[in-house]
């Protein structure tokens, strides 16, 4: 087993002995007492079956540890042990986005972007990290491979779709998985995985299939992206994942997004945005897409957005080099929608989302730095409050 | 291929049984079907109708799809009939048939105990929900009225599964039992509902916790043994609502567990260390723990007449016909079908409580009264820490066996709560100590005053630990209709 490892433990103190889970769960992972219910580290698959069907919230409780508790240990508890000190990242908490020392510090530098360290919406639900790693990776198939922007650009963006099969790969919206690139570096080592953001909900791209999606873009060079651009359906992926647990959909149905980004940092959003369409799609006028690229043609899911009705989501286009209308920018449009983001702000129910390329940062920044100061606020305190309360999110690179 | 796990809606009853293809079934559920809105419309104030409930629906009977919260007026909830998956080659568990492929229609030799076993556990259903109808106008908070309104739609549900049942596979008679599943209502004087502790009033909250604790319970435990039964559309409904139940058994023990935490919380604050300064607690807006007790005696004791006689033929042929087992039949090692065992039952000779052993066949109802006390016990120590770990010196007790006991062998006897046999005289000097008195009750009833703002709950009760759904404390669980 590879350590530190995330355990599955049951809250004993909330739990109250229905035994559910114990009779839901398909590897009989989970025993009981006439004190306890308990989990076995070496059985859980993570497969999440005994989450819904507790009637507690007891089920949905997880520590990092370098040694599982054993049953035994588990038996005698009369609370859980808070989380111990484990050397992953700056601080073990709930908020881990990855156990090993390499995903967690591209996050890290993903998320740098919002000012100090990313916290999840309060609603979020609780993500799973790390069930996949270098040394035991899952092994997807290929779905599917379509490009997304138009066949005359030099930008290719890509809609690849993953299936996992029979392996249990629970991820939420806003949470990124690893992609192994076949082959050795320099030195002789395999290549470590590159990080993209699923584009698809938690109950797969096509509800109730154990698939995801990604929204790739070819760089020039780019070891990882041309690989992943490249595979067509049938092929056989190492996936390691998934990671992040702070840029995340508020469960809350009332929770009013403002989702900002250009080109592939719409992935996520494409995530929370078919989430809350499956979920509630009867809630209104709670979300915003601010969406930049340079040309219609090469805005990813440009089709389908379009689809989308206005009362779901607003939806406000920038294009940077459209023949017609001049250049618009994500802050452009932000300056023009500043009524409703100073509401956001203060609002505690309201989100930011930013996602894209890390240029994009500067601008938005400096644009809701002005919507602020209208309000006689100050940015940077406004923004690290929203930080603290899981209500500001950046995810650049 | 038909789907059968993830619920369809292409009927008016969304259903994982393939209704749309089984149209005498359809139509006979169709045609009960507004009578149920009837009764349901009915019974529940109308402004809660119009209120947007934040509940859980299934849209599929696997774990993934188990679980769906959003608001619905509850109305518009969509009760359905859903079994559990069909296990592949299911084996009859005990009795004669051990070992003979599950029935998957109704065994002709059988028929009237199925059907009348079915009607049973299909009446004490909207019976709870006859119960609790008035208690969403007093909540002590969004969150417990949303939680009583899961309770009270799935018990609906429930009604449906068992309706389900009746119309499927036991014909004009089926439909008969259907209809007065409706008609029968509890505490009526003409048609009042088959079991006692269905007819009970339940007046107030600490009533209502207690009622989900230790009833709900004795209905946990008939399910699942029922979910043992050799008639596999039976046991595959049983296994469904078990998982239901089991946020029930959630309302309860919680209910009770934050009553508790409240009294200590407020005694504590207050300096008030003897948990007998019963005035002075109650002036604090706080229930005393020994009125707590006294709801505990007096449930406790209702539900376990729930359970029949000791020593019961009828329940010795529902287990030898293979109709309903024991409480996990699968995992008691034995031979399943009791041919030479013994069970210890308790009885009275010479005007003392003795235990005897008798023939394990027969003492069937016994050995699940025994498997249930021992499940509610567990809750009962888990309360009694929270008042332990709050430095108040006080225990509650579950009762003895034949204590208040109107069913079974105790029944001709009284019985004082440590398990003494005291004469009536005693018992009606005494029995003000033991059981709610009509003061009591008003007390309680004094303290049921309703709370509407998210967040925020009546003096008398703890906010709970964890939300439903992972949701933050100050969540609306209940969108009030304001007329």
């Amino acid at each position: 087993m590879n350590k530190p490892l995330k355990q599955h433990l049951i809250d004993p103190e909330i739990c109250i002995r229905c035994y559910t889970c114990e009779m839901t769960c398909p590897v009989q992972a989970i025993e009981h007492d006439d004190n306890n219910v308990v989990v076995d580290a070496s059985k859980c698959n993570f497969c999440m079956d005994c989450i819904p069907v507790c009637p507690t919230g007891s089920i949905d409780e997880w520590r990092v540890v370098n040694e599982p508790y054993s049953l035994e240990e588990q038996y005698e508890w009369m609370e859980l042990p808070e989380q111990e000190e484990i050397e992953v990242g700056p601080e073990g908490d709930a908020d881990t986005e990855a156990l090993d020392g390499a995903m967690a510090a591209l996050l890290a530098e993903a998320h740098k972007g919002a000012g100090g360290k990313a916290k999840a919406p309060a609603t979020a639900s609780k993500p799973t990290v790390n069930m996949y790693n270098l040394g035991k990776p899952a092994e997807a198939k290929v779905q599917g491979n379509y490009r997304l922007t138009d066949a005359n650009s030099d930008s290719d963006v890509r809609h690849i779709i993953l299936d996992f099969g029979g392996q249990p790969f629970p991820v939420l919206e806003g949470q990124s998985i690893g992609i192994i690139p076949p082959g050795n570096d320099d030195e002789g080592k395999p290549h470590l995985p590159r990080l993209y953001s699923v584009s698809s909900p938690r109950d797969g791209e096509r509800p109730g299939y154990n698939n995801v999606s990604l929204t790739v873009k070819r760089e020039d060079l780019g070891l990882c992206s041309n690989y992943v651009c490249d595979l067509s359906k049938g092929d056989t992926v190492k996936v390691t994942g998934p990671f992040g647990a702070t840029f995340l959909l508020p469960s809350d149905p009332e929770a009013h997004l403002m989702m900002i980004c250009t080109g592939t940092g719409s992935a996520p959003f494409r995530g929370f945005t078919m989430r809350r369409q499956r979920e509630t799609p009867s809630v209104k006028d709670s979300l915003t897409l601010i969406f930049g690229a340079r040309r219609q043609g090469e805005l990813p899911y440009f089709g389908p957005l379009k689809k989308v009705p206005d009362t779901f989501m607003k939806k406000v286009f920038a294009f940077s080099r459209e023949a017609e209308g001049g250049k618009h920018y994500v802050q452009d449009k932000l300056r023009e929608e500043s009524e409703q983001v100073a509401k956001l702000l203060s609002d505690p129910k309201g989100h930011i989302y930013i996602c894209g390329l890390r240029a994009m940062e500067q601008g938005v920044e400096e644009a809701l730095s002005d919507i602020a100061r209208k309000q006689g606020l100050v940015w940077t305190e406004v923004r690290d409050a929203m930080r603290e309360d899981g209500r500001y999110h950046v995810e650049t690179y | 291929m038909l789907d059968l796990i993830n619920v369809s809606y292409d009927t008016q009853i969304p259903n994982n049984v393939g209704l749309s293809n089984d149209k005498k079934v359809l139509k006979a559920l169709e045609k009960w079907h507004p009578g149920y809105i009837n009764w349901w419309n009915d019974l529940i104030p109308q402004n809660f109708q119009e209120s947007m409930v934040y509940l859980r629906t299934a849209v599929s009977v696997d774990p993934k799809g188990w679980a769906k919260f959003d608001y619905v007026k509850m109305p518009e909830y969509r009760w359905g009939v859903l079994l559990a998956p069909q296990v592949e080659d299911r084996k009859i568990p005990m009795g004669e048939h051990l070992g003979e492929p599950a029935w998957q229609e109704v065994p002709g030799e059988y028929r009237n105990m199925l059907k009348r076993l079915i009607v049973i556990q299909g009446d004490t259903e909207p019976g709870s929900v006859e119960q609790q109808r008035f208690l969403g106008l007093t909540a002590p908070s969004l969150y417990d009225m949303r939680n009583l309104f899961q309770v009270n739609v799935e018990e609906g549900r429930h009604l449906w599964a068992m309706v389900y049942l009746l119309q499927k596979y036991f014909g004009r008679d089926g439909r008969e039992e259907a209809d007065d599943l409706l008609v029968r209502s509890s505490g009526s004087e003409e048609a009042p509902r088959m079991l006692g502790a269905f007819n009970e009033e339940t007046p107030d909250w600490l009533s209502f916790f207690m009622f989900t604790y230790f009833t709900d319970r004795d209905g946990k435990m008939q399910l699942e043994s029922l979910a043992q039964s050799g008639f596999d559309p039976l046991s595959r409904t049983c296994r469904f609502m078990l998982t239901e139940e089991a946020h029930h058994m959630f309302v309860g023990e919680t209910g009770v567990g934050r009553t508790i935490q409240a009294t200590i919380e407020a005694m504590n604050k207050a300096g008030i260390t003897d948990p007998y300064d019963i005035n002075k607690i109650r002036d604090l807006g706080v229930i005393d723990l020994p009125t707590i007790q006294k709801k505990l005696n007096l449930h406790y004791t209702l539900s376990l007449d729930l359970f029949g006689q000791e020593v019961s033929t009828n329940a010795a042929n529902a287990f030898n016909s293979g109709i309903k087992g024991r409480y996990m039949e699968s995992r008691i090692d034995d031979d399943h079908q009791l041919k030479d065992a013994t069970y210890k039952v308790s009885t009275i000779k010479d005007g003392k409580i003795i235990t005897e052993d008798a023939p394990a066949l027969t003492a069937i109802n016994m050995r699940l009264r025994d498997d249930y006390v021992r499940d509610a016990a567990g809750g009962v120590n888990r309360w009694n820490k929270i008042i332990e770990k709050a430095g108040v010196d006080f225990q509650l007790k579950l009762p003895h066996e034949g204590f208040h006991r109107q069913i079974g062998v105790f029944s001709a006897v009284a019985v004082d709560p440590d398990g003494n046999i005291i004469s009536s005289d005693e018992w009606n000097k005494r029995k003000d100590e033991w059981l709610p008195t009509k003061a009591d009750g008003d007390f309680i009833q004094s303290l049921m005053k309703p709370v509407h703002e998210p967040g925020k709950f009546a003096s008398w009760i703890a906010p709970p630990k964890v939300g439903i759904d992972n949701k933050p404390g100050d969540f609306e669980y209940v969108k009030l209709h304001m007329a």
